[in-house]
């Protein structure tokens, strides 16, 4: 029992619903928002170390008699996933309170962010807490609940496009959530994860072999694993910047735990090696492929985060104590980095006007400061040493040699290549970014037909016919100068403006804010920092592996008494 | 446990009808579905709770014998609470999509589309290499008006991917 636990949940909602009645008081709401997720940090920390040396921390909400009400449980892993988190929102939304949210949010209702932004913190924390399979559901809808306002913000036609598909995705992976919780809760007849740990076992191979592929599907779609990751690359990148940035921070990460705490507590006996190591194999490789043919920055860095979700999931394949630890120091660094990155990208897109990499160019001389936080996280996500990057792989190949099957040194060579192609990757975006002049980039976009840049315009469908001015769909007859007035408004980025253009039209925005600096910074000098303090952190890792696959710890502390 | 036939039925084909819409191209539709999807689901928690019995209502010491499991009716307000949010929301997306490009159909992906059309560039690009010498005149390796021209810098910057590494 500690009173500490249910803190990280509760804080940010009772934050949540007081900046919602701050509305009109955008000042106190900015302080309010920070003041919690800094509180969030500190009961994350004090958590951390509690599980650290005393073992899980649970608490019962409403001291229900233990099965039958929701359980809270920080042990070792979700405390660290905590902290991480905690700290890495707590960066984001300083950075967007020193973005103020209005320059490139016209007519976006502000003051709903800082609301949304913390229950999308709650819905995090909580999964991570969550102790019993329906409340990681719930949480899983508050989190995206909250993602699904973020990614729309505005309403703008490139976000409502991408909302779309990812609502939609999420949707369903959700009602998979459902059919499953239905289907674990007729077989067993609970839902919290400590008991179903003793009751999954007892029930015949097939029926738990099923409910297991049932989660894993579900949990894969969020985690973003490959046959089920196509959503996500299409969907992140239009968001606001800090948006983006916390989504591929945190909400993937969710997922990885998610499938590493159901493998290692519920089915500990079939560990699936062969199936999740396939995945991760396509993940990784399909993912980093994907990364190289892409145009955009934004673009390019989500299918790294696609790609490198696969080092995750071999850590996970290998059901080893290495492996585990493996993944633990890597979800870490794959946090902080992945959120550094997208934060100097949204001060490169306010520098340069654009992330396009046909528009850009010069950006080392032009913005120093930018280029290094760029380049020192890309050189990181790359794995080149020391940075964690490097040390995560290695610990995760270590794994895998251990493990020694043939499949598992295929890994590593994927991996390897991966790393390689992921440095391919961020060099190609460096020296196009970065080294050429603006006016190369002009002339090169000039010579290319600006028009190859430029997004085509909503696609015609059969069901739409343009007729004097109006335009006819099965729902009814509009005005096309209407639409015409609504795609002028939604449309935020002016295609036919580059980098070299702005310049010359003294129209760039010369000074980055240095309340977006300064955040940006601090993840860029934290993911530095990761690889100074690897040494502890890797042995933390170690020490929460142990305790997955003992499990004993874990269910010891929750069910104090004999279920049957 | 004995299963309720009907109520499986019932789930499965709701479902199944669920399924079918989402597949559509019509945001509404494919609301439809997801509202049909819910329900069935809602459904099937029905089949997992067990068989029906009494009122979960117990007084201090009475009998719990033949009581309907509550649990699983409290996972599905949640989840009826859930899907009407979710019904709002696609609802209100839908609409938007209508106000901004006149139709609410699921849009493809731009930027997947923007870099096939690039890579078809670069194809030509190089045809146009191979080609020229030979059939000078042969207008088939591009667009007209955006193909690759006399200037070297076209070439050049439609292998700009190949360059700059």
């Amino acid at each position: 029992m500690n009173s500490l636990v249910p803190l990280p949940v509760l804080l940010p909602i009772l934050g949540a619903g007081a900046s919602l009645a701050l509305l009109h008081h955008p000042r106190i709401q900015r302080w309010l928002s920070l003041a919690v997720l800094g509180s969030v940090v500190a009961v994350a920390a004090v958590l951390l170390v509690q599980a650290d040396r005393h073992g899980p921390q649970t608490v019962w909400i409403g001291s229900w008699p233990e099965t039958l009400g929701i359980v809270l449980v920080a042990d070792r892993l979700a405390a660290l996933m905590l902290l991480v988190s905690a700290i890495v929102t707590l960066a984001v939304l300083a950075y967007s309170v020193g973005q103020g949210m209005t320059e490139d949010e016209e007519g976006a209702p502000i003051s709903v962010y800082h609301p949304t932004f913390l229950v999308l913190v709650a819905g995090v924390a909580n999964a991570f807490l969550a102790g019993d399979l329906f409340n990681l559901f719930v949480s899983f809808e508050m989190l995206l609940f909250a993602s699904y306002v973020l990614l729309t913000l505005g309403g703008t036609a490139a976000r409502v496009r991408a909302g779309t598909i990812y609502v939609l995705v999420n949707l369903l992976s959700s009602t998979l959530f459902l059919i499953s919780l239905a289907v674990t809760y007729a077989a067993t007849g609970t839902l919290t994860l400590a008991h179903l740990a003793q009751r999954l076992a007892e029930l015949p191979d097939h029926v738990s072999l099923m409910i297991q592929l049932l989660l894993l599907t579900t949990f894969a779609i969020k985690a973003a694993v490959f046959p089920l990751s196509l959503w996500l690359p299409d969907s992140y990148p239009t968001a606001p910047a800090p948006v983006t940035a916390v989504f591929a921070g945190l909400l993937t990460k969710v997922g990885v735990y998610a499938i590493l705490r159901m493998q290692t507590l519920l089915f500990p006996d079939s560990p699936l090696t062969d199936l999740l190591l396939w995945a991760a194999l396509l993940t990784m490789i399909i993912g980093i492929l994907g990364a190289i043919a892409q145009s955009d920055i934004k673009r390019m860095l989500s299918f790294t985060l696609v790609s490198h979700i696969g080092y995750l999931i071999l850590g996970i394949a290998l059901d080893s104590r290495t492996g585990t630890a493996g993944t633990t120091f890597y979800v870490v660094h794959h946090i902080t980095i992945q959120t550094a990155l997208f934060l100097v990208l949204g001060l490169v897109e306010r520098r340069a006007g654009s992330t396009a990499l046909m528009r850009i160019g010069g950006l080392a001389r032009i913005a120093p400061v930018l280029a290094v936080l760029f380049f020192v996280p890309a050189m990181n996500l790359a794995g080149i040493p020391p940075f964690s990057g490097f040390i995560g792989k290695v610990g995760l190949f270590q794994a895998a040699q251990l493990d020694g099957s043939p499949l598992a040194w295929t890994l590593v060579g994927a991996g390897a290549a991966t790393s390689l192609l992921t440095l391919y990757a961020v060099a190609k975006t460096w020296a196009v970014a970065f080294w050429r002049t603006p006016r190369e980039a002009h002339e090169a976009l000039e010579a290319i037909g600006g028009a190859a840049a430029d997004p085509v315009p909503g696609h015609d469908t059969g069901a739409v016919q343009q007729h004097r001015g109006h335009v006819h769909t099965a729902a009814g007859t509009v005005s096309r100068n209407d639409i015409e007035e609504a795609r002028r408004l939604g449309d935020d980025d002016e295609p036919d403006r580059d980098f070299h253009t702005l310049i010359e039209a003294g129209e760039d925005t010369r000074h980055s804010p240095l309340g977006m600096l300064l955040p940006a910074g601090a993840l860029v000098a934290a993911s530095v920092l990761l690889s100074v303090v690897a040494g502890p952190l890797y042995a933390l890792g170690d020490r929460a592996a142990e305790d997955l696959h003992e499990r004993t710890p874990y269910l010891s502390s929750v069910l104090t008494e004999e279920h049957p | 446990m004995s299963v309720n036939l009907t109520l499986v039925l019932v789930a499965a084909s709701l479902l199944g009808c669920g399924v079918y819409l989402v597949l559509e191209r019509s945001l509404s539709r494919v609301l439809v579905g997801i509202v049909m999807i819910g329900n069935g689901v809602s459904l099937s928690f029905m089949v997992a709770g067990g068989p029906a019995g009494r009122a979960p209502i117990v007084s201090k010491g009475g009998d719990t014998t033949g009581l309907t499991d509550p649990l699983p009716q409290a996972m599905v307000l949640t989840a009826i609470v859930i899907t009407l949010a979710t019904t709002a929301f696609v609802l209100a997306m839908a609409y938007r999509s209508w106000q901004l490009n006149g139709h609410d159909d699921v849009q493809d992906d731009i930027e997947d589309d923007t870099i096939r059309r690039l890579a078809l560039r670069d194809v030509t690009s190089e045809a146009y290499d191979a080609t020229t010498s030979d059939y000078p005149g042969d207008d088939s390796s591009g667009d007209p008006g955006q193909g690759p021209d006399d200037d070297p810098l076209a070439a050049d910057a439609a292998g700009i991917e190949g360059r700059t590494t």
